[in-house]
């Protein structure tokens, strides 16, 4: 049974048009992420879930039910703001427990619910403070105890970490997904956040203009990309783009010409690229699949090493990000630091094609081949 | 913080070229008050051989007791006036903010832009066709009539005032509370009016000394036993049966006018402390 269905939902103010048609679908327990960048609708498509907006046309069901009528409060459901929106007259009990007393749920079990969830969130020592006195970190934690105080059948977060440092939303981004493994319970988490997307989603939706781009897993958001929206938003470094002219022939198989200031060559690929033999395609390969030479790799079908001019050498720990040129686009390979080339001359790189991806030059479309019979 | 340590570096020459103007602007402003309090303390036969700024050869309360006993029982009007006027028009202002901020609806700006007008309409324009309205309603030289025209003059400013202190308020908190399952009225009663404090003082001393020292509509629609107190010190002052007591009109009209500054240096400070709040942060 899904647990929460999106259908063709649209939003337009006059000619504006928000949201352009949308469909989604999860199940229960699902932690689904709707990820894009500003502007794109994640969070009016979250606020028309939530009911504080209503749609243009289209269903929302919540379980099996049409929430389309249904006021916030009848929708069963919680959500988390990006400002937290606690309440700063009331403290952390009353904030926790001011949807249950509205409900006129039975005094004990308020009692029981806010020491269930002070003792979840490892906040009972703030319980009588006003959220004034309270760290960014602290005030994040209450906002998801006052989501969690009324065990609804959906959590909606809208950015709820984009308001602390860099090493607390690490953290907290780890407690939500552990919050979320223990609980079981259904998220629709909205985020411009890429990293933040993968790290915590079952599903991901990547929004862009209005329109789903493309609605799938993490591993298939990254490695099997809709189209190049969705290949460049996700993945940090971002994936190379090099625009190349397809070569080869069906009985040699098929390639892609790469030229730089000393020389070229021809990245072999295993689809059959026939229909594009002698046009311009657009490689897609992300930085890891350009690497340092590993000599037992290179017998590997599709993984081949060329010399490359280093432009530019940038240590990041684990490893170094070369950047080099290749049909004068600015390419990206990350290397293991120590065989890191130096500026102004070639080094050896390997190109692992086995995850390259192809996109039409011109839509940015996905371009899919069947496996190629020679070769 | 630099200014700070620069004032302290400042040679005593520079700080008397400021502080002297300074001093004797504020004399220059106090000085009615000294003359109106020297003078409340005189006797008539003192004052008409003295001069204005002498100070009183044998100090008196009588004119205060006279001022009193014309003026009690129009500061006991002023009052029936004044409190519920300025309640009500504080409450209906807290709301109308809330509902114009919070809870917009289709031309709800059109409807504050019209209000904001309010603002500017002079009080004489409306003077006939409310007397008209106050006599239509069975209102005319009561208090209620005087509440009725101070609340719905007020309702501009009041509104002006919780519009522009609601604005700065997240709009998320009124989201959350939606969600955790509080309908228009708990928000509002639960959420937005606890916040309120700074700007509730401020609309207060504001409405307070408005409607304390209005003249005009007490001058025209108040009945002799609804009369406000500044008709009532127009009236003791301007009285022709008798001499001028100079000494009795000025201790009466430092009694019309201390309530407002009771309530200024009382809450004086939130009042500008309420007048910034909105426009730094919510």
């Amino acid at each position: 049974m899904s647990s929460l269905s999106i259908r063709n939902i649209k939003k337009s103010f006059g000619n504006t048009h928000i949201l352009k048609g949308i469909n989604l679908s999860i199940e229960a327990g699902q932690f689904l992420t709707l990820v894009g960048p500003s502007g794109c609708g994640k969070s009016t498509l979250l606020n028309i879930i939530a009911g504080l907006e209503s749609p243009t046309s289209g269903e929302i069901l919540i379980g099996d039910r049409n929430v389309n009528k249904l006021s916030p409060k009848d929708r069963d459901i919680a959500m988390v703001f990006q400002s937290y929106a606690l309440y700063p007259n009331m403290n952390v009990r009353k904030n926790i427990l001011f949807g249950l007393e509205i409900r006129k749920v039975p005094k004990a079990e308020q009692e029981e619910a806010v020491q269930r969830i002070a003792r979840m969130l490892q906040i009972e020592a703030l319980l009588d403070r006003k959220p004034a006195q309270l760290s960014g970190g602290q005030r994040q934690r209450v906002a998801m105890g006052r989501a969690l105080a009324r065990d609804p059948k959906l959590f909606l977060f809208d950015e709820p970490l984009s308001n602390l440092d860099a090493k607390l939303r690490v953290s907290m981004r780890a407690e939500i997904k552990q919050l979320h493994q223990r609980l079981k319970t259904t998220i629709v988490y909205v985020t411009h956040d890429q990293i933040e997307a993968m790290t915590l989603g079952d599903r991901i939706a990547v929004l862009n203009g209005g329109e789903v781009q493309q609605f799938g897993s993490p591993d298939e958001i990254y490695n099997d990309p809709a189209n190049r929206f969705v290949a460049d938003f996700i993945g940090s470094p971002p994936m190379n783009f090099i625009p190349c002219e397809v070569v080869g022939s069906p009985s040699q198989g098929f390639g892609v010409k790469m030229n730089h200031e000393f020389g070229d060559f021809v990245l072999e690929t295993g689809g059959d690229l026939k229909p594009w033999l002698g046009k311009h395609v657009v490689l897609g390969i992300r930085p890891e699949q350009i690497t340092h030479v590993v000599s037992s790799r290179l017998q590997e079908r599709g993984v081949s090493g060329h010399a490359c001019p280093v432009h530019l050498c940038e240590p990041t720990g684990p490893d170094t990000l070369v950047t080099t040129s290749l049909n004068q686009t600015k390419v990206l390979a990350r290397v293991r630091p120590d065989s890191a080339g130096t500026p102004g001359q070639t080094m050896d790189m390997m190109f692992d094609m086995t995850k390259a991806v192809f996109f039409d030059p011109d839509s940015g479309e996905r371009l899919r081949f069947h496996l190629s019979q020679a070769a | 913080m630099a200014e700070t340590t620069l004032d302290g570096k400042r040679s005593p020459l520079a700080r008397a070229l400021v502080y002297g103007p300074l001093i004797l602007f504020a004399a220059y402003f106090l000085l009615p008050l000294v003359v109106m309090l020297l003078t409340s303390i005189k006797s008539m036969a003192e004052i008409n051989s003295g001069n204005l700024l002498s100070l009183p050869t044998a100090p008196t309360l009588e004119p205060w007791r006279k001022a009193w006993s014309e003026m009690s029982g129009y500061f006991l009007n002023s009052f029936i006036i004044v409190v519920p006027a300025v309640a009500i028009s504080t409450a209906i202002g807290a709301f109308n903010g809330f509902v114009l901020t919070k809870w917009r609806f289709r031309g709800s700006e059109l409807l504050f832009g019209m209000l904001l007008v309010g603002c500017f309409i002079p009080f004489q324009v409306i003077l006939l066709p409310m007397a008209r309205l106050l006599g239509q309603l069975g209102l005319a030289g009561t208090s209620g009539g005087l509440i009725f025209v101070h609340v719905v003059y007020g309702l501009a400013f009041t509104t002006l005032f919780f519009r522009n202190f609601y604005v700065a308020l997240p709009d998320e908190l009124v989201k959350a509370a939606r969600i955790d399952g509080a309908g228009f009225f708990t928000i509002f009663w639960r959420i937005i009016l606890p916040l309120s404090g700074p700007i509730i003082v401020v609309c207060v001393i504001w409405q307070f000394t408005q409607i304390w020292n209005d003249f005009l509509f007490g001058v025209v629609y108040s009945s002799s036993e609804s009369r406000p107190i500044t008709v009532a010190l127009n009236n003791v002052v301007n009285t022709t049966t008798t001499a001028k007591e100079y000494n009795v009109n000025m201790a009466a009209a430092l009694l019309a006018a201390a309530p407002t500054l009771v309530v200024y240096v009382l809450a004086g400070k939130h009042f500008v402390a309420g007048l910034t709040a909105g426009a730094v942060k919510g």
